[in-house]
């Protein structure tokens, strides 16, 4: 096999998160991650995080590369309790189990994400009122610390490091084994209903309806337009079909298309935004529509094209997804939308949810309220968009959700998470001299980089 | 199919033999490292019962292991016996493992490249001795051993590694040629740039495969009896173009 064969595209060596931002760097790509998370500073899995949680603090950092650490440990089909290898992707999950009529109990809206990576974000889904987090459903963690050792931990075993883990973006220890429970789905076809909504108001009035209605639900909302249009969108309410509703076939496998080209930086503006969004929106003509769907296009929209960011061009971009309090009503999130939309930065991708009632992940990102999440290219502005949005967000008592950021600073993550002193301690606890540490770290948490 | 791995543990010998046991085929891993060795064998054990639809192990195929070191060329024989025990005479042999090193450390330090090549070329071709005798005996069967493209032609990044590589597919064509008609298949798989932990910290050029992608190319080529196949499959045009170029152009180019 020809080691570096050919010429180097990029002279230093980077890694790149999802939202295309990089850091010079390199990851170490290991079949044994038990031997070789020993001295590391930082597991990495697919690097679907937008922001730079899965970036190296320095570019001398070791980086583990989880994701061919795919092996399953245990598995009872019975029970549904799957016990694998941090590196195991939901994408291989669902290819092995859904035939076998199981599901992860959450998940997140792209299927490339491994284990670690679920845990370490605490992913939520289309079912977080209903379900929680993925954390609620972790029963136990292999990890291995800063000093070397090997701890098993689970909500009865060190609970500190356990909760502190669900959410805490691999900042207490590598996670090396999860062990969760798989639900069993009654087939493999997903009864969908969507529906086409005028407005803002109308939006959180049919969310809150569909809530208790539906065990998923999410709604695509446009951040574009101003006026009456303002806050239009549709929502998607699903569940799984009983097997009497469903096909006897399973759905076809899934087939991605590439995406072989960066789009020019100027190819997603304003104009090119709105243009999407009214036609995205009027596609829809029937207020409601009811199909049996197949999982993939239901949870997983954006993996149909891989490489869906060079869409963004070479500027690369974020995502900024925070959560208002349901206690600050619809009006807080008109507030915001208003705000969000004046800016014109948003691109036509942004995503509206209900949550559920906060999980016990120290760090876990959701809050009993309203979600909402924009991609936006990055640009000059950024930082200001991002500060102001983040102003507001304190203001109600929301926060943001640390796997997609990349620009939020440091004194307002610390006014948002009153939680923080609690994370901070288990880190004192588990890895005194901070030797697991991330771009990401380095930027919120104040970790040194030398 | 009844198959024993060499190699299974990791980077593509692991992916194959996931991709074999989730359909059916029952496996025995042979390699070094009994604890990795233990936990493949697990995860092929829950893969196979998880597509089969098995409630418990009692039922699933067979999934297990021995130790053979491809460095002593004593544990070949006991090896096969222990997997010719456990699988009731098997009747396909994959061979994955091998040593890896680059250009730069191989110059710098011979006693690494004496035993790199001893590996990779004469103990993998002994191995292959031991597997020919068995599978003949028993009336054939399939031989699947991984060479690598660097053994096209001599290459300046790729030159001891590479030869290794040349001499042990020349042993591969001349077993195919010889014993074809008595029923042995013998598969020479050459890979291009493969993103695992053997080439981890290699910057990967274009065309660079995932193992996954591999194990699909291979177990079709098993299955349909292919003599040689490139993987990912552009490598065949790209090292088609290398073998005719001039040797001129040879001394010039970093490839």
């Amino acid at each position: 096999m020809p080691p570096s064969a050919l010429p180097a595209i990029s002279p230093v060596p980077v890694l790149a998160a999802w939202g295309r931002i990089a850091k010079p760097g390199s990851e170490w790509l290991v079949d044994d991650l038990e031997g070789a998370s020993l001295g590391a500073n930082l597991s990495r899995g697919l690097g679907r995080s937008y922001g730079d949680s899965s970036l190296p603090a320095s570019c001398t950092d070791r980086v583990v590369a989880t994701r061919r650490a795919n092996r399953i440990v245990s598995v009872d089909a019975g029970t549904g309790v799957l016990r694998a290898e941090a590196g195991l992707t939901l994408a291989e999950i669902n290819r092995l189990f859904i035939p076998r009529g199981l599901f992860t109990p959450v998940t997140p809206g792209t299927k490339f994400v491994t284990l670690g990576g679920m845990v370490a974000s605490d992913v939520h889904g289309k079912n977080h009122h209903v379900e929680g987090c993925f954390g609620a459903h972790v029963r136990a963690l292999k990890m291995r610390l800063a000093d070397g050792s090997l701890v098993e931990t689970s909500p009865s075993s060190e609970p500190d490091l356990f909760y502190g883990t669900l959410g805490g973006m691999g900042l207490l220890g590598h996670v090396l084994e999860v062990e969760f429970t798989l639900k069993p789905i009654a087939s493999p076809w997903i009864w969908m209903e969507s529906q086409r909504v005028t407005g803002l108001e109308e939006f959180m009035e049919s969310l809150g309806r569909a809530a208790p209605a539906w065990p998923m639900t999410v709604g695509w909302i446009d951040c574009v337009s101003l006026g009456k249009n303002l806050g239009r969108g549709i929502l998607i309410a699903g569940r799984w079909a009983e097997k009497d509703e469903a096909p006897p076939v399973a759905p076809d496998a899934p087939r991605g298309w590439g995406m072989p080209i960066d789009f020019p930086n100027a190819a997603l503006n304003h104009t090119s935004a709105l243009l999407f969004n009214t036609a995205y929106y009027w596609k829809h003509w029937q207020r409601s529509r009811t199909a049996l769907v197949s999982p993939e296009p239901f949870f997983y929209p954006l993996d149909a094209v891989h490489d869906w960011n060079r869409v963004y061009g070479s500027r690369g971009f974020t995502q900024y997804q925070c959560v208002i309090p349901r206690a600050c009503g619809a009006v807080a999130v008109r507030e915001f939308m208003e705000r969000l939309t004046r800016f014109g930065t948003a691109s036509p991708l942004c995503v509206i949810k209900d949550c559920g009632p906060e999980g016990k992940g120290t760090l876990s990102f959701p809050l009993e309220g309203t979600s909402i999440a924009v991609d936006m290219p990055v640009s000059a502005g950024i930082q200001r968009v991002v500060d102001q949005l983040n102003e507001f967000v304190i203001a109600t008592g929301g926060r943001i959700y640390l796997t997609k950021d990349a620009f939020t600073r440091p004194e307002h993550f610390r006014a948002m998470e009153p939680r923080l002193p609690a994370f901070e301690a288990a880190r004192e606890k588990y890895d005194p001299s901070r030797r697991l540490r991330s771009a990401q770290s380095v930027r919120l948490f104040g970790d040194r980089t030398s | 199919m009844k198959a024993v791995i060499l190699g299974g543990t990791s980077g593509m010998g692991r992916a194959l033999a996931q991709r074999m046991a989730e359909r059916g085929d029952h496996v025995f891993l042979l390699g070094i490292g009994e604890i990795e060795l233990a936990k493949s064998a697990a995860d092929l054990a829950a893969r196979s019962r998880i597509a089969a639809k098995a409630e418990s192990s009692a039922s699933a195929a067979l999934a297990t292991w021995a130790v053979c070191d491809l460095e002593s060329p004593e544990t070949f024989g006991p090896a096969l016996d222990a997997a010719d025990a456990a699988l009731g005479n098997f009747d396909a042999v994959v061979v994955t493992a091998a040593l890896f090193a680059t250009q730069a450390a191989l110059e710098a330090d011979l006693e690494l490249a004496r035993r790199l090549l001893t590996v990779n070329y004469a103990h993998t071709v002994v191995f292959c001795e031991h597997v020919r005798q068995r599978l003949l005996a028993r009336g054939g069967g399939s031989l699947t051993v991984f060479s690598s493209v660097a053994g096209d032609r001599g290459r300046k990044p790729v030159g001891l590694y590479g030869s290794g590589k040349a001499g042990l597919s020349h042993y591969l064509e001349s077993l195919d040629h010889k014993f074809h008609d008595q029923g042995l298949h013998v598969l020479t798989v050459k890979p291009g740039f493969v993103k695992t932990g053997m080439t981890a910290g290699l910057k990967p050029p274009p065309f660079a495969g995932e193992p996954e992608s591999v194990a699909d190319d291979v177990l079709r080529a098993i299955d349909r009896r292919i003599a040689v196949v490139y993987t990912p499959r552009i490598w065949s045009l790209v090292m088609l173009v290398i073998r005719w170029l001039p040797r001129f152009i040879m001394r010039k180019i970093g490839f």
